[in-house]
């Protein structure tokens, strides 16, 4: 009887669960498995849905593409660069947020403002900072020439001034959701530690190091976490600030190198691209799991 | 260390600042709390009691008037310099940190020359521990710990520091009924252990009049009444303490001084002398009536309670200010037998013991100081 009943009630469990399963599976898991078989498919066809034979070819190929090799550097750049930083620089910012009282609301609301703002109008704003045009040169290099430097072409120079760039937009772009997060966890942590830890005579270094950011540990992990995610998988952006053809500016992600390789100009391998996208998957499961495991000593539920 | 309060005033600004009005948290505050006593800051909700504490404390600053502790004007003190303990209201435990942690935490503070090494915080840590007897715990988090264990732990690191003055904002408030009886007695076996002056903040008469060695009755921000327990139940200067202490609560009636007699309504009920005739409030202690068939003072009885050690006779008057007259008879008396009786007539008589009987002026509340006996 009471087995029926749960028999019973777990059928009911997965009837209304079914629906996104359903969704789930076509959509992800499948398309996932997918992906993983092409990777090891050679010279696999979509239209004719043929290939040559299966084995470790096209990760082989793939990890000895110097284009592929370029993207793992520069999105590698881009995540050491930009998490630390936008993190850091967003904290900073919201403990100056949330220790004034007056005009909090105005400078929040600029703060968040980069976060509803179209991503087109930002890609003009960053060309009228950055890029060389026939009429100006960029408000940055008027800035450079203006201190007495030498200009720079920021979108068509040399590496370090477009992975500046790259870094700067990035930072830019993922610092007003961070700061929403930051903000509202610090304001959730109770004032009465406070006033506990001053009548303890706890200096503002030690309250901040030993009771703010442990109380607010678990969003910044989830920040970080989050932030090196969002960073592997970055390529609107740089398409945003590159154009199309980003192999030929030494600016492409892993994204952009398995887009190319699927619907780009010299496109057409959607086998090389699974065993990239394979590979950046293997990548954001380590980084992920090195950070649980940090995690687990350092952030407080 | 003695506390010496002197005109202490706290004043908010009101949030609307077009407004000029304030509002007065605490009014003009004077009390020298004795060395070595526990004492209770009694009041209401908004009584301005906390505000009070937290001006001792030093986390907010007063208005106007001075603090000492001891001789030392502590008045311009931040909290950190006062030598205080400060248990707040839901402990404030940090959550990320173990019970021996929290406790170790404000020794860690210590700077300069009143640093001390490992082996001395681990001994006060224990030491303070133990006083509160959770040093079994020392490795737990406070959210795997109870409601009363983690009390204790903030007691634990608020006396960590041996402060020279403790204090506690409603100790009790987040505790069950038998817990919070249990701590109480807790909170005055260490206060007499350590002899450190304490100062609790309750809205519970009873909390404060149990453990107590003296209690400050407050309403609005404004001192009404100080002085020990018994002494202020005995002898309430005005209605609302006589209101605020007692429970049951003290029955208030209209009355009248007439000719040296005091009428609740039609019944002549005590002898007054010494106070010319006039209108009065008579408050009577649920403990000051005595149930008899002789008695002058007639109420209609709506039912018996019997609550095993008393029993409590409950009864309408039309001149009481209380929904119901609420009596205590104790069983000894043999009352019990009496109640039976009455109880067909549907008129209960009390006779009224005068030294729970007071008098109150209409006007102004004040008790109005008289000899009260019987007929």
């Amino acid at each position: 009887m009471r087995k029926r009943k749960f028999i019973n009630s777990s059928l009911k469990g997965w009837l209304y669960l079914l629906p996104a399963i359903l969704f789930l599976g076509v959509f992800m898991v499948y398309p996932l498995l997918d992906v993983f078989v092409y990777s090891f498919e050679e010279g696999y066809n979509s239209a004719s849905q043929t290939y040559f034979g299966t084995g470790f070819y096209n990760y082989s190929y793939v990890l000895h593409d110097p284009y592929f090799l370029q993207a793992v550097k520069n999105t590698f750049v881009l995540v050491v660069i930009t998490v630390p930083l936008s993190t850091g620089i967003a904290l900073i910012i919201s403990i100056g947020l949330h220790a004034i009282k007056p005009l909090r609301e105005l400078l929040q609301t600029i703060y968040f403002l980069p976060y509803v703002t179209n991503t087109l109008a930002v890609g003009m704003v960053f060309m009228i900072l950055f890029k060389k045009t026939a009429y100006s040169e960029g408000l940055i290099n008027l800035l450079i020439t203006g201190l007495g430097g030498t200009s720079v072409d920021f979108i068509d120079g040399p590496y370090w001034a477009k992975m500046f760039v790259l870094c700067f937009y990035t930072i830019w772009v993922v610092m007003p959701f961070k700061i929403l997060i930051l903000t509202g966890a610090l304001s959730g942590v109770d004032e009465q530690y406070y006033h506990a830890a001053r009548v303890d005579g706890t200096s503002k270094f030690r309250i901040f190091m030993r009771i703010t950011l442990p109380m607010i540990s678990p969003m910044i992990f989830y920040l970080v976490i989050t932030g090196f995610i969002g960073a592997f998988k970055a390529y609107s952006d740089v398409v945003a600030l590159f154009g199309t053809n980003l192999n030929a500016a030494e600016m492409n992600t892993i994204v952009g190198y398995v887009y190319d390789m699927l619907y780009g100009d010299s496109g057409g391998y959607p086998s090389y691209a699974s065993a990239a996208a394979i590979i950046l998957f293997v990548i954001i499961l380590t980084i992920t799991c090195i950070n649980l495991l940090v995690s687990k000593k350092n952030v407080h539920y | 260390m003695k506390v010496v309060l002197q005109n202490l005033t706290k004043k908010f600004p009101s949030r609307d600042k077009r407004k000029r009005d304030e509002v007065i948290a605490v009014r003009d505050f004077n009390f020298e709390i004795p060395d070595g006593k526990l004492i209770g800051l009694l009041g209401p909700s908004g009584c301005g009691k906390s505000t009070t504490l937290n001006l001792i404390s030093g986390l907010v600053k007063p208005t106007e008037g001075r603090i000492f502790f001891g001789e030392d004007d502590v008045t311009e003190l931040p909290p950190e310099n006062r030598g205080i303990g400060l248990v707040f209201q839901n402990y404030a435990l940090y959550p990320h940190l173990t019970v021996r942690q929290n406790i170790l935490f404000p020794l860690q503070n210590l700077k300069g020359k009143d640093k001390l090494s490992k082996e001395e915080m681990e001994n006060k840590v224990i030491e303070a521990a133990k006083l509160v007897q959770i040093d079994e715990l020392m490795e737990r988090k406070p959210r795997e710990l109870s409601g009363g264990q983690q009390q204790r732990v903030a007691i634990a690191r608020a006396m960590v520091k041996m402060p020279n003055v403790l204090l506690l904002d409603e100790p009790l408030s987040n505790l069950d009924a038998r817990l919070r009886l249990q701590t109480r007695e807790e909170i005055r076996r260490i206060q007499r252990e350590t002899k450190i002056t304490t100062i609790f903040v309750t809205h519970d008469q009873e909390e404060a009049m149990s453990i107590s060695d003296m209690i400050v009755v407050m309403k609005d921000g404004a001192v009404h009444q100080i002085g020990k327990p018994q002494e202020v139940y005995d002898a309430p200067v005005n209605l609302f303490v006589a209101k605020f202490l007692g429970t049951p609560p003290i029955n208030t009636f209209y009355g009248r001084i007439k000719e040296n007699k005091l009428y609740i309504g039609d019944d002549a009920v005590l002898l007054v002398r010494g106070v010319p005739d006039t209108e009065v409030f008579a408050g009577v202690r649920p403990e000051g009536f005595i149930l008899s068939e002789e008695g002058p003072f007639r109420c209609d009885l709506n039912r018996v309670e019997v609550m095993g050690r008393d029993i409590s006779v409950v009864s309408t008057n039309k001149e009481c200010l209380n929904p119901v007259v609420r009596s205590i008879i104790g069983t000894e008396t043999k009352a019990d037998i009496g109640v039976d009786k009455v109880a067909k007539s549907g008129i209960v008589r009390f006779f009224l013991i005068p030294h729970k009987v007071f008098l109150f002026d209409r006007e102004t509340e004040e008790r109005i100081d008289a000899e009260v006996c019987s007929l």
